[in-house]
C-alpha cells in the first residue's frame, strides 16, 4: 500500500518526471529497415553517358528477374560528351560507348557471366530515347539476331490509357 | 572481484544506422525494368526462301519517315485505330474474304480443335521513323492481341485471362500468338 493514502488516492511521493525510454533496441529496428531496403533494391548501375527518355506505352510487362536483364542504352551523348562526339545518338554498353558491330562481343561477354541454364533466358532490354531514329535501333536488332540474342524488351514507362 | 566493464553508450547507434539507411535509400532504385517484350526471329540463312503467303493473310503496316501509317494501302491518321484494325484482321468475325483465313487447329493445352487465324502482321518502318512511333505501333499491336486473348478467356472460361491456370493461358496464347513479322531492313539509302 505504499504510495497510496488512506482515501485510496495516489500520493505525490518520490521523483517526478517521465521515465527514460530504453533506446537500445532502436538501432536494431533501424538496421532491420536498412537490410530490408538493401535486399529489395539494387544499386544504381553504371552511370549513363547518354540522355534517355524512354517512350510511353500501355501494354507493358515487368521483367521478373533483374539478374537476367542486360541493358543496351541508345541516346544522345550527355553534356560532358556532346562536344566531343556531336549530337548523333550513340550506343552505350555497360560503361563505354560502342558501335553496332560491338554488340556481338557484348552479348558473348554477358552470356559468359551467367551459367549455362540462364544463358538462353537473358532479356536484352533496349533502353532507347524516344526521339532516336529507327535506323540505329534496326542495326542493333540485326546484330542481336546475329548473336542469337532473341529475347528483347523495348523499355517503356507506364502511360495512362486515354 | 571481477571488474565491471563500463557500459557502452549506444545512443548514437540509431543515428549512425539512420544515416546508412538514408544513404541506401538515395543510391538505390526500386523500379524494375519494364517494357514491351518481343522475340526476334533467327537470322535468315542466305539460301533460305521467304515463305509465300496468301495476300489476304498479311496485314501490311508501313511507317514512313514522317511517322505516318499506311495499313494495307490505306492511310491511318491515328495510331489508336491500329488496334481495332488488327483485331478485326486476326479474328475475322464475319468471314470476310479480304481478312485473314481461319483454320482448325488442335490446341494441346486445351485438348480441342479451335479455329485459329493464319494471319500475320507485317511491320516495316523507315530508318528515319522515330522510336516513339515504333513503340506506339508495337504497343497497339500488343494491345490488340491482349484484348483478343482477354475476350476469348471471358467467353470460354468466364474469367479474366490473368486468372486462368497456366495451361489455359498457354492454350489461349497459342490460339492468338503474337505473330508480327518485321521485314528484313532493306537498304533504301538515306543517312543514319
Amino acid at each position: 500500500m505504499e504510495g497510496i493514502d488512506k482515501m485510496g488516492r495516489f500520493k505525490k511521493t518520490g521523483k517526478k518526471g517521465v521515465p527514460e525510454l530504453n533506446m537500445g533496441s532502436m538501432s536494431d529496428i533501424i538496421f532491420m529497415f536498412l537490410f530490408f531496403f538493401m535486399v529489395i533494391t539494387t544499386m544504381r548501375e553504371s552511370s549513363l553517358f547518354v540522355v534517355i527518355q524512354i517512350p510511353k506505352a500501355t501494354e507493358i510487362q515487368k521483367l521478373e528477374k533483374k539478374a537476367l536483364v542486360s541493358s543496351i542504352n541508345i541516346g544522345k551523348p550527355n553534356q560532358n560528351y556532346i562536344k566531343k562526339l556531336g549530337p548523333e545518338p550513340r550506343i552505350q554498353l555497360n560503361d563505354q560507348f560502342a558501335e553496332p558491330k560491338d554488340i556481338v562481343e557484348f552479348v558473348e561477354v554477358e552470356k559468359r557471366r551467367r551459367n549455362e541454364v540462364e544463358r538462353t533466358m537473358i532479356t536484352w532490354s533496349l533502353k532507347v530515347d524516344e526521339k532516336v531514329k529507327m535506323g540505329i535501333v534496326t542495326d542493333v536488332k540485326q546484330e542481336l539476331r546475329k548473336a542469337s540474342a532473341f529475347k528483347v524488351n523495348y523499355a517503356s514507362r507506364k502511360d495512362i490509357e486515354r | 572481484m571481477a571488474k565491471k566493464t563500463p557500459g557502452l553508450n549506444t545512443g548514437s547507434m540509431a543515428d549512425i544506422s539512420f544515416l546508412l539507411l538514408t544513404f541506401f535509400l538515395l543510391t538505390s532504385s526500386i523500379n524494375t525494368d519494364q517494357g514491351i517484350q518481343r522475340r526476334l526471329p533467327p537470322p535468315l540463312a542466305p539460301d533460305q526462301e521467304v515463305p509465300e503467303m496468301n495476300r489476304r493473310n498479311v496485314l501490311q503496316i508501313l511507317v514512313n519517315k514522317h511517322d505516318q501509317l499506311l495499313v494495307n494501302g490505306e492511310v491511318l491518321t491515328d495510331v489508336r485505330q491500329l488496334k481495332n484494325r488488327t483485331k478485326e484482321f486476326i479474328s475475322n468475325p464475319n468471314n470476310n474474304s479480304s481478312l485473314s483465313e481461319q483454320h482448325s487447329k488442335y490446341i494441346e493445352d486445351l485438348g480441342e480443335n479451335i479455329m485459329v487465324s493464319k494471319g500475320v502482321v507485317s511491320l516495316q518502318n523507315d530508318r528515319s521513323t522515330s522510336y516513339s512511333m515504333y513503340v506506339s505501333v508495337q504497343n497497339q499491336l500488343t494491345k490488340a492481341f491482349n484484348e483478343l486473348r482477354e475476350e476469348y478467356a471471358q467467353q470460354h472460361f468466364g474469367k479474366s485471362f490473368d486468372k486462368l491456370s497456366e495451361t489455359q493461358k498457354k492454350g489461349v496464347q497459342k490460339i492468338y500468338p503474337i505473330s508480327i513479322s518485321e521485314a528484313e531492313p532493306s537498304n533504301y539509302g538515306g543517312n543514319r
